[in-house]
């Protein structure tokens, strides 16, 4: 009974509660300004929808103001132990809205194409980082399973948007299925530990595992906490929605899955495995090592397969979440950083290929097949150059950021005496090579189907080249963003 | 005038810079432009490239025009922009900013799809192998070293023939497999030393069993890129499908990219694994010299038969590197052959980068008039294209490794140096001026002598102006460093000197 005391709304409202709000300042606009935006649209017409856009992207560029202002390298705990602000958080946040802000931009012209610029797609993203800034900050289990399923519910509903495509609402469901599957399992993990620990609150945890690390429920508890983790993540054997829901989804959803929900699945992973269940590192770390040989395996070998880029995109994910994987599995610090650099700069990299899809396509037309783009060096060769920096660079070439990525990830490895998994990791790269290479042989070395000019909306384009010369740019000098990621860690 | 100036990094990026330029000019409209801006880079660059030989202090054995900058640090591995060159890496930049030059004036008219994209891959591609040889943080090596691949890919793919698709995306996979274990070595290794410093590498102890690892991660990355044997598959097909100047390239620069590994990462980082396997490099070496000489004899499509030859020739620098504990005597110390035989491996690498660039012009001019690379659609090409086939001549017998050009300087050192090692090494590496001769003159024969084959081979016209300009200077460049190599030599002797003084030295920790 006393947990639950602790989290009433009567006793949570004490002085100490409230000169702590400020802390949670970030959370708080956001959601004001999702309620804002809700309201805001109910008044808005079709021809007037810009609003909501607008006032979506100032507001995600507002919190990146605000967090940058408030930004802290001080770690601080708040109310009762649930909330923590902290680097690391601030700086995964900021890449949030930023994504996020992306994100929008690149699927306005999308969305209108297929009369779904509606004001849903903006509140329910605005919640879904909601979600995700909750998940970031979290630092009790309940906290995490709070943000997660903020996160994930709106996540169902942005797939299922489209309303009237049938293999949108299928992908829906599977992924609505399995989510709540993996919601059940992570939350049955969860009452084992607290079980065997008596606690939510992650550093109580961590104290407790660390006097008695060989108790089995503790082990079962993190085999199940694990098995959430992992599908959202989408890691081997836990993978199975991902090539569905991304090649389902309409792609201005799928984007959105595939780049800042990363990022908070990585936040969740830290507090989850670090933060809280550090003693167990022996056992997390033999698992996390099975499940990311699996996904660097299956992700790469089965990519090769699809036929359609979007479901090539999310086994190359599946894959690239392997590597993020060996990074934590390193339990050192090194590792951590690495594998946080590597999830910064997987959702660039997805936010790119994405974007290149959505800038291809048009009314009537999807643009996810591989044979879409090609020829695409003879119909617009600067977009099929950025193109071949983004495949480059999740094939994890130099001089593009990717290669950092992967050699920073490498390096943690190595450093940690596994020299065989950082062969075994390097092999399924050029495996993985092989499917990047395809869309570069596409789009240069054969002829286009179809002729007719691209007409993508001009922010798009700009801010697609932004993306491409980012990724280039970073990759001759990657500290802009391993500075900042080894400054908070 | 040139102490102050940053020469290696005018090097690297003048042509990177301009290639991006090129690529500016746009589409093929504007072509010409193109073509003016991509030759106006390709000979500032080269005359940037001058100051290194003229400038070069011969009587150093270190390394000089050294460039040294923090460039970043990722954890706690310090990066660094670390430049500088030897007397084994400054004749290479030198040989490439010259073969670029000249694959700029031999794509002029031929190339006439997206000529802009062909000029300013060259240029870049330019850049990262002066990179390559230049770079003396081996993170910095990687970069260029991988980041060569993307333009490369593309040349062959892009300009390529019919089965350029298959060819290149071989290339491609082959050499990346090679690389990346090349990769995790360095990681290794880097680890160690908390930097990427080459020079730093070269000192690090390690035991026998890590040097066996690291060895092997070398040999896949090198031996891949040389080609040997039995990993050279790849290079047929990419010469096969890649236009004349990807050819060019490829024989003329990117193989010595692998021998130079083997100069500056293997021996030295590894001398006792390198001693301790060096039986198997001399084997795969003189496989490679006289099996694959033998493949090159029954060829039907020249761009093959040249290609099998780089290859045999290539056996020969890689054999000249690896008799180095076959020759040394511990008793006398007397290391003479050993620089010897060095000395040969790297006068080979730079004579075969003439000798092969100019044999790929030579094919690449016939393909331009009848668009065959079958040595059975010529015969009697010296009837109707009489200078051509002079310097046509004149190529062949360098490649031959006739004495008077410069195929035979390095070849001769080899086999003098593998004598004094083992006189059945020097008996199956000399076999090879005998199969050479005879696979080179037999395709010169039915190519060029005998009767006018066909109509095709009647209507021929002798080359123009361009095309003389360009086998001549090669064909100057050929006989000038086969009567009177000293120059070459003089400007790597001291550094061989040092890097042997290194490689004997036992690096296990007592």
């Amino acid at each position: 009974m006393e947990f639950i005391a602790a989290y009433l709304p009567s006793a949570m409202m004490n002085d100490q509660t409230i000169s702590q709000l400020p802390l949670a300042l970030p959370e708080i606009v956001m959601l004001c300004m999702a309620s804002i935006v809700l309201i805001v649209d109910l008044f808005l017409n079709d021809k007037t929808r810009g609003g909501t856009y607008i006032l979506s992207q100032f507001t995600l560029l507002a919190l990146v103001v605000i967090t940058v202002m408030s930004f802290t390298q001080q770690k601080s705990i708040a109310f009762h132990g649930t909330f923590v602000r902290d680097g690391m958080g601030d700086l995964l946040k900021i890449f949030v809205y930023i994504v996020t802000f992306t994100v929008f931009l690149y699927s306005k012209s999308y969305l209108k194409a297929r009369d779904m610029f509606k004001g849903e797609y903006y509140v329910l993203g605005l919640f879904a980082v909601l979600g995700m800034m909750v998940m970031i900050s979290a630092q009790s289990f309940l906290t995490i399973y709070l943000g997660l399923e903020l996160l994930s519910l709106c996540m169902y509903a942005l797939v299922a948007l489209q309303r009237d495509s049938i293999i949108a609402s299928e992908s829906a469901m599977k992924y609505f299925v399995l989510g709540a599957i993996a919601s059940g399992m992570l939350l049955y993990g969860m009452s084992m530990i607290y079980g065997a620990t008596g606690s939510l609150e992650l550093a109580t945890i961590n104290a407790e595992v660390m006097k008695n690390t060989d108790n089995i429920v503790l082990i079962f508890g993190l085999v199940f906490v694990l098995v959430g983790v992992a599908f959202k993540l989408g890691a081997v054997p836990f993978h199975m929605w991902l090539p569905d829901v991304y090649q389902g989804s309409p792609t201005a959803v799928a984007i959105f899955i595939g780049s800042a929900p990363k990022i908070a699945a990585f936040a969740m992973t830290m507090r989850l495995l670090v933060d809280g269940l550090h003693g167990l590192h022996v056992q997390w770390q033999d698992m996390l090592i099975i499940m990311a040989v699996a996904s660097l395996a299956i992700g790469n070998i089965v990519a090769i397969a699809q036929t359609n880029i979007k479901r090539m995109l999310a086994y190359s994910t599946i894959s690239h979440v392997g590597f993020i994987m060996l990074g934590i599995m390193t339990a050192e610090k090194g590792g951590y950083t690495a594998s946080m650099f590597y999830t910064i700069v997987y959702t660039l990299m997805a936010l790119g290929a994405f974007g290149m899809i959505m800038y291809m396509s048009r009314m009537g037309f999807e643009s996810d097949k591989l044979d879409d783009f090609r020829g695409l060096n003879q119909r617009s060769p600067w977009f099929a150059f950025i193109m071949l920096i983004f495949m480059f660079s999740m094939a994890g070439v130099p001089p593009f950021v990717g290669f950092w990525a992967k050699l920073s990830i490498l390096k943690a490895v190595v450093a940690v005496d596994m020299t065989w998994l950082a062969v075994t990791a390097v092999v399924f790269s050029i495996i993985g090579a092989f499917y990047y290479l395809r869309i570069i042989k596409l789009m240069y070395f054969d002829t286009p189907q179809e002729t007719s000019a691209i007409e993508g909306a001009s922010d798009l384009r700009v801010m697609l080249s932004l993306n491409g010369i980012a990724i280039l740019g970073l990759g001759l000098y990657p500290e802009l963003i391993m500075g900042l990621v080894i400054s908070v860690m | 005038m040139f102490e102050t100036w940053p020469l290696l990094s005018l090097v690297i990026w003048t042509p990177i810079v301009g290639g991006m330029l090129v690529l500016a000019t746009g589409g093929d409209k504007n072509a010409s432009e193109a073509r003016v801006l991509a030759l106006l880079v390709a000979i500032i660059t080269f005359a940037l490239s001058i100051p290194l030989y003229t400038e070069f202090n011969t009587a150093k054995g270190s390394m000089q025009f050294i460039e040294h900058a923090e460039w970043m640090s990722l954890g706690d591995l310090r990066l660094y922009y670390h430049l500088g060159v030897d007397g084994i890496s400054m004749p290479l930049i030198v040989l490439t900013t010259f073969i670029t030059v000249i694959v700029v004036i031999a794509g002029w008219e031929v190339i006439k799809y997206k000529a802009a994209q062909y000029m300013a891959a060259f240029l870049i591609m330019e850049g990262l192998m002066v990179g390559v040889f230049s770079a003396l943080d081996a993170a910095l090596f990687y970069v260029f070293w991988e980041a060569l691949l993307i333009p490369m890919f593309l040349v062959i793919g892009v300009w390529g023939g019919p089965n350029r698709v298959y060819a290149t995306i071989k290339f491609f996979l082959y050499t990346f497999l090679g690389s990346v274990f090349m990769l995790v070595a360095f990681i290794y290794m880097a680890n160690k030393t908390g930097n990427f410093e080459i020079l730093q590498l070269h000192s690090l102890k390690l035991t026998m069993q890590e040097q066996m690892f690291i060895f092997v991660a070398f040999l896949l990355a090198f031996a891949v890129k040389v080609p040997m044997w039995p990993v050279h598959t790849w290079l047929p097909d990419a010469h096969v499908e890649a236009p004349t100047g990807g050819s060019v390239v490829l024989a003329a620069i990117m193989l010595k990219l692998g021998a130079y590994g083997f100069l500056r990462f293997s021996l030295p980082i590894t001398p006792d694994a390198s001693q301790e396997l060096a039986w198997l490099m001399i084997t795969l070496s003189l496989i490679a010299v006289v099996y694959i000489g033998f493949v090159a004899l029954v060829q039907q499509d020249m761009k093959k038969l040249i290609a099998y030859s780089s290859i045999s020739h290539m056996g020969f620098v890689t054999l000249g590197f690896f008799i180095v504990w076959a020759i040394y005597d511990k008793t006398t110390e007397n290391t003479e052959m050993i620089i010897t035989g060095i000395n040969g491996g790297v006068v080979q690498m730079i004579s075969h980068g003439f000798i092969s660039g100019a044999m790929f012009l030579v094919v690449g001019v016939m393909y331009d008039r009848i668009h065959s690379r079958q040595i059975a659609d010529y015969g009697g090409v010296a009837n109707t294209m009489p200078t051509f086939a002079a310097f046509a001549v004149l190529f062949a017998m360098a490649n031959a490794g006739l004495p008077g050009t410069s195929g035979f300087v390095g070849e001769f050192l080899v086999i003098m140096a593998a004598f004094k090692a083992n006189p059945w090494f020097a008996f199956l590496a000399a076999t090879t001026l005998i199969v050479g001769a005879a696979y080179t003159l037999w395709m010169v024969k039915r190519v060029f002598f005998g009767e006018v084959a066909n109509d095709k081979v009647k209507a021929l016209k002798d080359i123009n102006s361009r095309e003389f300009f360009f086998l001549s200077v090669l064909a100057v460049m050929v006989l000038f460093f086969g009567l009177y190599p000293a120059p070459l030599l003089e400007v790597m002797d001291e550094s061989v000197e040092n890097l042997v003084r290194h490689i004997l030295q036992p690096k296990i920790p007592l």
